[in-house]
């Protein structure tokens, strides 16, 4: 009476839900002309400070805000909080990275079209945020002289999913007789063609390349949505 | 360690499926992971277990299939595997290249089903 077992097709993308979650606020941020960029690194990489000082500076011409994911305490909020930019913790308890949909219910309520810049701090962690897309325009891969040269050989794929990398802690370099060029070269092993910045939160050195291209890239990204605008009008002439 | 999240949404989607198809029971689950996917293999393959305990898919196998990461070579002007993940360059010709034509997938491809033996009261 039993029937046969069959294979039946099915082509189902198991990350489906976080991929429209991630469509979904990646057309918000259009809409709102926000430039919104996520940061990922090991934990103790530097990145909240990093962040702070990114947000210190950015502010002092541009409208910025910062969402922070932390597993249990709330400790970076308190401390990007000096920044004065407008901070939101998502705690994510036992959860290894942040998912799209956290990050929707976290900007419930923001008022996007009156910021510039969103700054999204996953969770410290190498391997598991490089599968979830959170709508961002540009994903920072952040890493400190004192992890060593071989990060990017032991995380390729986080630095396949990120669109810049950051090496941070540079005043530090002698000190733990960082090789520049070994980082450097590791990383264009694992994503050939990709742009590399170097510079000290702490002593600020190199901060303004940094953050003149953010700025760059948000004037581009409203200079794109200026034009697409503008077609629109002529087409409806 | 998100592996334990990704089987149960896999098992969550075999179950919808097997659902929609008219209750019917799923032997193997066939996975499409790519190496640049982020998830690894035996982790994926020991939280299925757990993911599927009391749920319609006990028993049932999670059958995996690799993808290895392929470029498009400038150089070449073909698709190309990479020489490994640590470099990013043209197994064939040696040109570094970024461009990713496959290796990201995470995707559940079929589904091995069949009637249950005696319908589950």
């Amino acid at each position: 009476m039993g029937s046969q077992p069959r294979l039946v097709e099915v082509r189902k993308n198991v990350l489906k839900q976080n991929d429209l979650a991630a469509r979904a606020l990646r057309e918000r941020f259009r809409a709102a002309g926000v430039f919104v960029v996520s940061l990922v690194s090991s934990p103790g990489s530097g990145k909240t400070m990093f962040l702070e000082k990114t947000l210190t500076l950015l502010r002092q011409n541009y409208r910025v805000a910062a969402l922070v994911g932390d597993l249990a305490t709330e400790n970076d909020a308190v401390r990007l909080a000096r920044s004065r930019a407008p901070v939101k913790q998502i705690t994510t308890g036992t959860l290894c990275h942040l998912e799209a949909a956290m990050v929707q219910a976290a900007l419930e309520g923001w008022a996007l079209n009156q910021l510039d810049f969103l700054f999204i701090e996953n969770v410290g962690n190498l391997v598991c945020p490089s599968s979830y897309d959170l709508g961002e325009n540009l994903r920072l891969v952040l890493i400190s002289v004192t992890e060593g040269e071989d990060k990017p050989l032991k995380y390729p794929t986080i630095f396949n999913s990120a669109d810049v990398a950051v090496v941070t802690k540079m005043d530090l370099a002698p000190a733990v007789e960082f090789d520049w060029h070994a980082a450097y070269g590791n990383i264009q092993a694992v994503r050939p063609g990709m742009q590399v910045l170097k510079l000290s939160a702490k002593s600020g050195d190199g901060m303004d390349e940094y953050l003149g291209f953010l700025t760059e890239r948000l004037h581009e990204l409203r200079a794109t949505a200026a034009a697409s605008k503008e077609n629109v009008a002529h087409g409806l002439k | 360690m998100h592996e334990l999240s990704i089987a149960m949404s896999i098992v969550e989607m075999a179950e919808e499926e097997a659902e929609r198809r008219g209750d019917v029971r799923v032997n193997a689950v066939h996975l499409k992971l790519g190496a640049l996917s982020g998830v690894v293999k035996e982790a994926l393959l020991s939280s299925y277990e757990m993911a599927c305990e009391d749920t319609a898919l006990q028993g049932s196998r999670l059958i995996i299939e690799e993808v290895p990461v392929v470029v498009f070579c400038s150089s070449c002007r073909a698709e190309r595997p990479v020489s490994s993940v640590q470099l990013f360059c043209c197994a064939e010709c040696g040109t570094p290249t970024s461009e990713i034509v496959q290796g990201k997938e995470l995707e559940v491809v079929a589904l091995e089903i069949e009637e249950w033996a005696h319908n589950p009261v």
